[in-house]
């Protein structure tokens, strides 16, 4: 085991692989304040399963693992599997919680369906489709880094840039129209944003769970401050801290899935946050009760 | 009884027991909470292992109800401290199921049990795991695991018909004339993970959601009667369970998924072509307006 723990510190990859989750847990968690505002932690979960048969589906397209063209197929049936919840949502008297279940399930099925395919049928090189449910950072390489890095730097910086707006549009939406902000717009462009860090992200993290990363961390942060952009900051600080632990430990033990153990790492700080939050955690109510 | 048989056999108990179940579900509006019970079963499962070292039926059923009833009072737990209903279930089912998923790459390849099997299961091999009494072959255990719940299942809504269907439909009126609400409620979610453990080799816990959700929605769409959408449920059920085993088959390709993919046919078909569907609709109004 010492072996292998002092090869991934001496390499240059180790080193991306570790940038790459910093950002991508920073993204995640800054971006996922919004969708926790926003009630829309579980149409994140169902964004990300809808990723699944895009990513079958670039594939086949071109039958080799390019990344670009596979997240591009992600993004396309991600985008798909959000407006079908809100076409069920609109015309029938399914509400939400089965429009959401609906998507998850059929198109993850799909997707598996899909990749099996691809698994018996294909001749190009399809190792490493799998990582896509669970995620495994030890199989990215450079490139792959690179493309997430850069991705999430772009999301964060957008979102810092329509920090303001975002916040006026969710809080209070008539206001904001009448301001002139452009309230629809805007909603475009934060689905954009979760959908562009959950497509980035399902290589490292897995779609089964990287919706964790954007739900769990503005939950956590919410119970050490009440101030909006501290509370996003945090959230992005507590992403990126999970993100790196979680890759480090899965990057250093074999066969250790990368996605379920950075989720375990949020979970254990969403844990600590409940209770020893300085804001309305248990603790600080036994402590004072107002 | 020859090997396929008992596969389409398991096939129809998994989607008449999971669509029978699955469509009180999402009447109750509670899809996204049978979801993420339907993924942290895989703890129990697990947990059972650890404790047990063996595969063995009834300790995997109890380790199930054990952790389906933590998952629902969990999320109910942080609902009342103020945590949204949509973000509880998030952080609960990605929580649990992380855990699941971790330990379950440290059992390794000593057992039959191990990520993939967790995702997709393994119907394939469902004949060859027999129930031998006595030195007498009495046909593969899943076969009885799945007629045990499904006899549970019926037992229950038959025995509590009257307050399941009045707590579904009316909550205060239920709570006013004395239908112990809270009592139903995780008797469900207990049906719920027997149902999924009971599932869980031939179809793995992610894909299970799929057989409970998406039948009950598609009855939902189809009749407004209590009795009939869990009757067209547990029916959509078994015939997406026939219909996903022979396409795979033709395609080579994973069963479970397969299956999962013809629910999501019969939710399309339903979806456009029922009495207030989109197709209807748009037929309807180009009537009118001639």
């Amino acid at each position: 085991m010492s072996d292998y723990f002092s090869i991934f510190l001496s390499s240059a990859n180790f080193r991306w692989v570790i940038t790459g989750s910093l950002l991508l847990g920073f993204a995640c968690g800054m971006i996922g304040t919004f969708v926790l505002l926003k009630k829309q932690s579980l149409i994140s979960d169902a964004m990300a399963h809808a990723a699944l048969p895009g990513v079958g589906i670039g594939f086949l397209l071109f039958n080799e693992k390019n990344l670009p063209v596979l997240l591009l197929g992600a993004t396309l049936t991600s985008l798909l599997g959000t407006y079908f919840i809100q076409l069920i949502i609109k015309h029938s008297k399914l509400d939400a919680d089965a429009a959401i279940g609906v998507i998850i399930s059929v198109f993850f099925g799909v997707g598996i369906v899909l990749l099996t395919f691809i698994q018996q049928h294909a001749t190009g090189n399809h190792a490493g489709l799998k990582e896509f449910i669970f995620g495994q950072a030890a199989s990215l390489v450079n490139r792959d880094v690179q493309l997430i890095t850069v991705s999430a730097i772009v999301l964060v910086l957008i979102t810092m840039v329509c920090f303001k707006e975002f916040k006026i549009a969710i809080f209070d939406p008539d206001f904001a129209k009448g301001l002139g902000i452009p309230v629809s717009f805007l909603n475009g462009v934060l689905m954009l944003l979760i959908v562009g860090i959950v497509v980035i992200g399902i290589q490292m993290v897995g779609v089964v769970l990287i919706a964790a990363l954007l739900i769990t961390p503005p939950l956590s942060a919410r119970y050490w401050t009440d101030e909006l952009p501290i509370m996003a900051g945090l959230s992005g600080v507590l992403g990126a801290l999970s993100g790196v632990i979680g890759t480090w430990f899965s990057a250093t033990i074999p066969n250790l899935p990368t996605g379920p153990m950075i989720v375990l790492v949020i979970s254990a700080i969403f844990l600590i946050s409940l209770l020893f939050g300085s804001k309305r955690g248990i603790m600080m109510k036994v402590v004072q009760p107002s | 009884m020859s090997y396929t048989g008992w596969i389409i056999i398991t096939g129809i108990l998994v989607g008449v027991t999971c669509g029978i179940n699955g469509s009180l579900l999402v009447l109750r509006k509670t899809a996204m909470l049978a979801d993420a019970i339907s993924h942290t079963v895989l703890l129990g499962i697990v947990g059972a292992f650890f404790i047990t070292q063996t595969l063995h039926g009834i300790p995997m059923l109890i380790g199930a109800a054990v952790v389906g009833l933590l998952t629902a009072y969990l999320v109910e737990t942080l609902n009342q401290k103020g945590v949204q209903k949509d973000a509880s279930i998030g952080v609960i089912f990605t929580s649990l199921f992380a855990l699941a998923v971790v330990l379950l790459s440290f059992i390794g390849s000593q057992v039959h049990l191990d990520t993939e099997h967790a995702l997709m299961g393994e119907i394939a091999f469902v004949p060859w795991n027999r129930f031998v009494l006595h030195g007498i072959d009495l046909g593969p255990k899943a076969v009885w695991m799945l007629s045990t719940v499904l006899l549970i299942s019926l037992t229950v809504i038959f025995l509590f018909y009257k307050q399941i269907k009045i707590s579904t439909f009316d909550h205060h009126y239920a709570i006013l004339i004395g239908i112990p609400v809270g009592f139903i409620h995780y008797l469900l979610m207990t049906l719920v993970s027997l149902s999924t453990v009971a599932s869980f080799n031939s179809v793995g816990a992610i894909l299970v959601v799929a057989m409970l959700i998406v039948p009950g929605a598609t009855a939902y769409l189809l009749s407004d009667r209590f009795i009939n959408v869990i009757l067209l449920s547990g029916l959509i059920g078994g015939l997406s369970a026939i219909l996903g085993y022979w396409s795979a088959i033709q395609l080579n390709v994973s069963i479970a998924g397969a299956m999962a993919t013809t629910t999501g046919l019969f939710f399309m078909l339903a979806f456009l072509f029922h009495r207030e569907g989109l197709v209807i609709k748009y037929f309807r109004h180009r009537l009118r307006s001639q």
